[in-house]
């Protein structure tokens, strides 16, 4: 990596332009970067930033459409001005691309060998039986087991994490000096992320592969990448080493997006730097003083859904979505419940809101249990339990107007109340949540995401509830956009005394909003904690390794972070282990987790279920 | 109190997702020809027989099977038994479109009807509602039509519920579907959680954005009920003489083919032009209504 | 398998009961009996005729007996054709609809899903709009229109092929009629194929068999066509029913004497038993061809599960 060698990848004024009659959209404007081979360059932006755009380019893969121009050396040609014969030899040999969402990434319907000898057939020329075997030798090589009986096999089978690692083994099947990844993590759970992202750390020193990382995760760049180019709207901000751009960057946008992004070693609550913003105050809120007063209380409540029988007389399946999870949920104090895919946070949510067709366990809102009560009083018991979704789009009725969806549950609450009087509600809400007045009239789909999302804010709010429940309010939205929803919910929480119960998957949104956070993994509860306690002391050895998990924008600390790996998959909850659910990966597992599930106990500030909570870190 | 009322009125009103599908739809052309098409054919069916001195019935035993002449101002020709067949041409055409519109319209209602209450009904009612339709699939449906029209006559409203009878499966079905996988959107669940009743759920959100579909599939009806329709005069079974249906007169005409062409090719060109522009519209609206490029930002 | 075998045949039975009992229901309610159209009878003839053909019987027990007749496969005597039984009329006229409509549907998908492809392919360039245009024609133009307009180019004015009839079963007898039976499905399965096609296309894991460097040819027929071809399944497998059992106008214009025919004058002539028998047959077809369908999903889709 000597700069005297000549670049791998040598790109200059690329340009992707889309012609519309809605006019011209330039997705890429004049790009140019290099990349030396075995490096790893991280492209990184928001959504509509272009960097898809770039690498989709690269490999040829953009619709008739796109107009491109510019120009792309690798290895003595220009990418952008070969024919398609000649790209076709080049791609998945000398240049491969691995995407986002491994789901639908690979063929559904092709076995996994199939896919992959296909590859080596085309470009090797080697024969079915030995394309094979060299398809089982990489599947070893990124770790996956039974790598032969995983040839046999459909995408479907398989959990994300191995879908993930057999497009990467697919990609490297031909040794190709040139790896783009578009977002190879971002669908994935964060443990998973950790090995997939550890993974092609090896896999690059071992093959001496190239990287291009496109993410928008600062992080992960952090972590994984030598070199960073940071792109809006289609055009380079800032590019150069890593260490330059996160402690010294010199381009404003990239200094803003550096300070919206929370971090999971910020040390106080304070508010997150909104890109654009004047200045960034200094701190948000006051520091909340638990009181007695419980609003939420869920008692060892279990959701099973049916999954057919095994066998044609076997006994019915049930999958086990929550397992017995119980905890109390004070007045005004946000519960921050974090997971990952599988752990039955979201099915806790709708448990709660009583959408399920049934649950047993008790949830008690201001001491009634809503199971309980007829449909009138559920009803009128709603308007203190109000939700906000993961999908800002999908949860506004697109042929409402703004008006309309804010207003419809006056309708439902208080339909004493007339025309004139529920729009004066609505502008007043408008403000409050950052939109304007006039937009009552407009349509969901002329929004962003961000907007959307106020919108569902503000009609969760406009009937004065106590509690909102926020089901991965910001999983969706841009880190900019993400930072601006954050501060106006904890706005608006200290403003109107709400309660919030904030699932997310990401622990360091959940550490900046929560004052206590409980963790989930498959339908139980590991561990409740006040949200530092949690942080620097973490008790279950699952929320360790959630925590190692997450990369910090921050390379130094990267670099000499210890990391403890969590290997494996979750088990199916269709068949949970017995005893102790995380025994399967844990280090600390013994004969006694098998045989007894924990219980919830006290240990420190934490509830924890954990035989071996006290014990120090492995 | 006035203030809010005068914000509302002032504020400008946002593009719905029909605007933009009008928009889409205005912009394709080949879409635009079809419908400019379809109202001529419509002006032309309704106002056509004022333009001319011939009416439906009347038999001219001197001008038999003639080919059309300005001149004699039979501008098709006549049929076998003198008949003018410019006018018979449009009558006919009244009957076919009003057919179409009619047969549609008793397949749309019992169709939305099953498969709205099946799709949010679900469960058990569900299971057995669509049951019922599996079965009914299972019936040679043009069969029984024929049954009834030999039972019962071949009387005009007959032929319209026992056509739309036929298609109203396919509707249901499409229409449950869409309930199905409209009560899984986030909105659906927001307005449960929002306390919104059943019975408004219902109005307020599932029927307004089953309308896209549905207008689709109804464009996409009524030529096959008009094809029905013709086939069912193919066989002898369609509307009664005097009144007369594109079906009956290119049947008519089939048979005299050879001898007298115009006879077959003016309805028959009606007929396949109506069609046509039917089902291009119906591929316009489908291709206008997708929501594919709706995303938001984020 | 075995077990989706068992279930879809348990699942068949109530469903073909159902059918037989509303055909039964429909025919009997309805005025006028089957011997209506003879001149007319003295009374004991008709009386001898109707305890022959037990309609003098309570209608449960008329349909018990039915019952117990398909299932020993008696479909019982046609009335109108009064040397043969419903079974016998069947068996001559469904070889024939079958060899027609086969080769029908052989040649619409074969021609269908090409001409679909390569419009797909092609989208939005000339040869898509103009293939379209074809095909929309097809689908616009009844097939009573569509028939004879062949028969009078091909047969009468150019006299390569034969009118009609099926002669001495000669290849060129079938041509017309499988052609004129087989453009309204072509036309129909190449829209159904390009609009699939399409949807295909644009589908993630092309784009990955793309970025793989895999040729255009690979990727059609390795990976996008069996995907595409699953709305085309769906949309065959009743269809098929219908095309088999034989059409009334196809058959009435080529003088092919296939089942649609019976199908036709059994319900205009009141023929209860021919009536019935066509109502179980097709009945039966349709559950077939259900069951394959659903056979075909799952080699089509691994996805699937029976």
């Amino acid at each position: 990596m000597t700069a005297l060698s000549p670049p791998l990848l040598d790109v200059d004024a690329l340009s992707v332009t889309y012609t519309s009659e809605r006019g011209v959209v330039r997705a890429v404007n004049q790009l140019g970067f290099e990349l030396a081979a075995g490096e790893t360059l991280g492209i990184v932006g928001e959504s509509g930033s272009g960097k898809t755009q770039t690498a989709l380019a690269l490999m040829g893969l953009l619709p008739a459409t796109a107009a491109v121009t510019g120009r792309a050396g690798f290895d003595g040609r220009n990418l952008l001005a070969l024919a398609q014969a000649e790209l076709n030899m080049l791609r998945g040999q000398a240049l491969s691309m691995i995407f986002q969402d491994p789901m639908t990434a690979l063929n559904p319907h092709l076995t996994v060998g199939r896919q992959m000898a296909r590859v080596l057939e085309r470009h090797q020329r080697l024969s079915r039986r030995a394309a094979l075997a060299e398809a089982a030798v990489m599947l070893d090589r990124v770790r996956v087991p039974e790598a032969r009986a995983r040839l046999r096999q459909y995408p479907h089978e398989m959990s994300g994490g191995m879908r993930q690692r057999i497009m990467i083994a697919t990609a490297l099947l031909c040794r190709p000096r040139l790896l783009i990844a578009d977002e190879p993590t971002t669908a994935l759970d964060v443990t998973v992320q950790a090995q997939i992202l550890t993974l092609m750390r090896e896999l690059q020193a071992e093959l001496g592969t190239a990287i291009l990382l496109i993410t928008h995760d600062m992080g992960v760049v952090a972590a994984n990448c030598d070199r960073v180019l940071v792109m809006r709207n289609g055009e380079m901000r800032e590019q150069g080493r890593v260490d330059e751009v996160f402690y010294r960057p010199a381009d404003d946008y990239t200094r803003d997006l550096l300070a919206a992004v929370p971090r999971l070693d910020a040390q106080r609550p304070q508010r997150l730097a909104v890109i654009g913003a004047a200045e960034v105050a200094p701190s948000g809120r006051e520091d909340y003083q638990p009181t007695d007063d419980v609003l939420l209380q869920v008692n060892d409540l279990e959701v099973q859904f049916a999954a057919g029988r095994a066998g044609w007389f076997g006994p019915r399946r049930y999958l086990r979505a929550v397992d017995g999870v119980s905890f109390d949920l004070h007045r005004g104090e946000t519960l921050g419940i974090v997971g990952e895919s599988g752990c039955g946070k979201s099915t806790l949510a709708r448990a709660v809101l009583q959408l399920l067709d049934g649950y047993s366990g008790q949830v008690l809102l201001l001491g009634h249990d809503l199971s309980e009560l007829d449909r009138a009083r559920l009803t009128r018991t709603r308007r203190d339990l109000q939700v906000i979704f993961q999908d800002p789009l999908a949860s506004l009725n697109p042929r409402m107007t703004v008006g309309d969806i804010i207003s419809e549950p006056l309708l439902t609450f208080q339909p004493e109340l007339s025309r004139a009087a529920r729009l004066e509600r609505v502008q007043a809400l408008l403000g409050k949540v950052g939109l304007q007045p006039e937009h009552v009239n407009r349509y969901p789909h002329e929004f962003s995401g961000g907007q959307c999302q106020r919108i569902g804010i503000a009609r969760a709010l406009i009937s004065g509830p106590e509690l909102i429940i926020c089901d991965e309010p910001v999983s969706a939205l841009d880190v900019s956009v993400q930072a601006q929803v954050i501060n106006l919910l904890m706005d608006l929480q200290q403003e109107m005394g709400l309660t919030l119960m904030f699932i997310a998957h990401d622990l360091a949104v959940v550490k900046h909003i929560s004052h206590r956070v409980l963790v989930m993994y498959l339908g139980r509860v590991a561990e409740i904690a006040p949200r530092d306690a949690l942080y620097r002391e973490p008790r279950h050895p699952y929320t360790r390794a959630l925590i190692s998990a997450v990369p910090i924008p921050d390379p130094q600390l990267e670099r000499n972070r210890d990391r403890t790996l969590l290997g494996g998959d979750v088990p199916s909850p269709l068949d949970p282990p017995s005893g102790c659910a995380f025994r399967t990966r844990c280090p600390l597992a013994a004969a006694r987790c098998a045989a007894e599930r924990p219980a919830l106990r006290q240990v420190g500030d934490s509830l924890v279920a954990c035989h071996f909570a006290e014990s120090s870190r492995p | 109190m006035t203030g809010a009322t005068d914000t509302l009125a002032a504020a400008p009103r946002g593009r719905s997702l029909w605007d933009d599908a009008f928009d889409s739809l205005r912009r394709n052309r080949a879409a635009m020809i079809a419908v400019a098409l379809m109202l001529t054919v419509v002006v032309l069916v309704l106002f056509g027989p004022l333009l001319s001195p011939y009416d439906l019935y009347s038999t001219d035993w001197d001008r038999i099977s003639q080919p059309p002449s300005v001149s004699t101002a039979h501008w098709f020709g006549t049929d076998d038994v003198g008949r003018d067949l410019f006018v018979r041409t449009l009558y006919g055409g009244r009957i076919s479109l009003l057919v179409g519109l009619a047969a549609t319209a008793v397949s749309l209602l019992i169709g939305i009807a099953w498969g709205a209450t099946a799709g949010y009904a679900g469960g058990r009612i569900d299971q057995l509602m669509m049951r019922v339709v599996d079965v009914l699939y299972a019936m040679p449906f043009m069969f029984f039509v024929i049954l009834l029209m030999v039972f019962f006559g071949r009387n005009i409203f007959l032929i319209f519920v026992a056509v739309g009878a036929i298609n109203w499966l396919d509707m249901a079905r499409i229409v449950r579907g869409q309930t199905l996988s409209l009560k899984k959107r986030e909105f659906i669940e927001a307005a449960r959680a929002g306390g919104v009743s059943p019975v408004n759920i219902v109005r307020r959100h599932i029927v307004p954005n089953l309308l896209g579909v549905v207008v689709v599939y109804v464009t996409l009806t009524i030529p096959q009920v008009i094809l029905v329709e013709s086939f069912l005069s193919f066989l002898g079974l369609g509307v009664q003489e005097p009144m007369t249906s594109w079906g009956a007169l290119v049947n008519d005409g089939a048979q005299v083919m050879e001898t007298a062409p115009w006879a077959l090719m003016f309805p028959a060109t009606f007929l396949a032009v109506t069609l046509f522009c039917f089902n291009f519209i119906g591929d316009g609206l489908r291709d206008a209504l997708d929501p594919r490029d709706r995303s938001a930002g984020g | 398998m075995l077990t989706f075998a068992l279930r879809r045949l348990l699942s068949a039975i109530p469903t073909l009961l159902v059918l037989l009992a509303l055909a039964f229901a429909l025919i009997r309610v309805a005025p006028g009996g089957p011997f209506d159209s003879e001149k007319q009878l003295p009374p004991e003839i008709e009386a001898r005729l109707n305890a022959a053909y037990y309609l003098d019987e309570p209608l449960w027990q008329q349909f018990g007996r039915y019952l117990g007749g398909v299932l020993r496969g008696d479909l019982g005597p046609s009335f109108q054709y009064r040397e043969y039984t419903v079974a016998e009329l069947i068996g001559t006229g469904f070889p024939v609809s079958l060899r027609l409509g086969g080769l029908a549907i052989l040649l619409a998908l074969a021609v269908g899903v090409a001409v679909g492809t390569v419009a797909a392919l092609r989208q939005n360039t000339r040869t898509d709009h103009v293939a379209m245009a074809v095909a929309m024609t097809g689908i616009s133009i009844p097939n009573f229109v569509l028939a004879p307009l062949l028969v009078l180019l091909f047969a009468v004015t150019l006299r390569w092929l034969p009118a009609g009839g099926l002669g001495d079963g000669g290849p060129e007898h079938l041509v017309l009629p499988v052609i004129a039976l087989a453009l309204p499905q072509i036309a129909y399965i190449a829209r159904l194929t390009r609009g699939s096609m399409i949807e295909v296309l644009r589908s993630d894991y092309i784009r990955t068999a793309r970025a793989q460097g895999l040729s255009s040819r690979e990727i059609i027929f390795g990976h996008a066509l069996k995907p595409a071809l699953v709305p085309i399944v769906s949309y065959l497998g009743p269809a098929a029913a219908g095309i088999l059992t034989g059409s009334v106008v196809i058959e009435q214009i080529f003088g092919v004497p296939g089942l649609g025919r019976y199908f036709v004058q059994g319900a205009l002539n009141r023929d209860y038993t021919l009536v019935m028998g066509v109502v179980v047959f097709y009945g039966v077809l349709i559950i077939l061809f259900n069951f394959l369908v659903d056979l075909a999903y799952r080699w089509l889709d691994p996805r699937v599960q029976l």
